[in-house]
């Protein structure tokens, strides 16, 4: 069932946050002192730097390093984080012949814990529609882009590994979108393959 | 069923542009709509999967055309309404008092 409802909300979005906020607080179903929290939490104490002292961890010491490539959540928790998107962790290393590419194309899975809320263009259309062609190996992103920016770390070869951030954690999800990875399922993931589909229906090659 | 949100593979989109030095959140009202989210979470009025789908469902021109935070409040309005948690008329009558300048 499509989500249409019958009044168009407001264009201005801060009069819709003032409308729930205060419809919920009159119904005392949301405590104002918990929204502070929540934001002073998110904006101030969770970010990449606790991401960073878990790789830096991992750099200096091997046996972690081990813990942490076999059990993400756990070794990480280790430090002290975990919690909301951060319940199934997984890591992989980056080497010199290898580069992970991490994309949501269906909306802005993140791990929370130990990078933060992800960055506005993490979450919108062009990389979650093109995050997927670039590891691949279509021209998406080229070795000399790169260069152009300098930044010594994407280094493709351009194999896969792919890691949908849903899939390669969420296994409960996997039936759900899953399926769709199959060629020829109606609901495909690569909209190019469908459009072939189609034209082939249509009698073109 | 797929959706406006099966961006994967998608042509026209455009160059990936990221803003340097981004700050977590980018207006006031972003803030609170996250937070709104997450307590509305955290008190059982939906889960997570139906967070996802009652954004997969927008109207895939609106979809595209509003922001992520605009995405979140969508689904907020759209869940609580249907699950009766509030009545659309009154969030109706409490834009509309708001719009006017009062509570």
């Amino acid at each position: 069932m499509a989500s249409h409802r019958h009044s168009e909300p407001p264009s201005d979005p801060a009069l819709r946050v003032k409308a729930l906020e205060s419809l919920l607080t009159e119904k005392k179903l949301i405590d104002p002192a918990a929204i502070d929290a929540l934001i002073e939490t998110f904006e101030t104490k969770i970010g990449p730097r606790n991401g960073a002292k878990v790789v830096a961890r991992a750099w200096v010491d091997p046996a972690y390093k081990q813990r942490l490539l076999s059990d993400a959540t756990k070794a990480i928790a280790e430090l002290g984080y975990s919690g909301m998107q951060g319940e199934d962790m997984v890591v992989v290393e980056n080497t010199p012949k290898v580069h992970n590419l991490l994309v949501c194309t269906l909306c802005s899975c993140y791990p929370w814990p130990v990078l933060g809320l992800p960055p506005v263009w993490y979450k919108a259309a062009p990389y979650r529609a093109r995050g997927d062609r670039a590891a691949r190996g279509a021209r998406g992103v080229r070795p000399q882009a790169a260069g152009r920016r300098r930044d010594p770390h994407l280094g493709f070869d351009r194999g896969t590994p792919l890691h949908g951030a849903t899939r390669a954690s969420r296994g409960h999800r996997g039936l759900e979108r899953g399926s769709a990875r199959g060629a020829g399922h109606a609901r495909c993931h690569d909209r190019r393959r469908q459009g072939q589909a189609a034209g082939a229906l249509r009698g073109r090659a | 069923m797929n959706g406006i949100h099966d961006l994967g593979g998608m042509h026209g989109h455009g160059p990936v542009d990221p803003e340097t030095n981004e700050p977590v959140f980018h207006a006031p009202w972003e803030r609170r709509a996250f937070a709104l989210m997450i307590s509305c979470f955290a008190g059982g009025q939906y889960n997570v999967d139906e967070f996802r789908h009652a954004i997969e469902r927008m109207a895939p021109a609106d979809y595209l055309r509003s922001s992520y935070y605009e995405h979140w409040l969508h689904a907020v309005e759209t869940l609580l309404v249907e699950k009766g948690v509030i009545k659309e008329s009154e969030l109706a009558a409490k834009w509309a008092a708001l719009a006017k300048g009062g509570a």
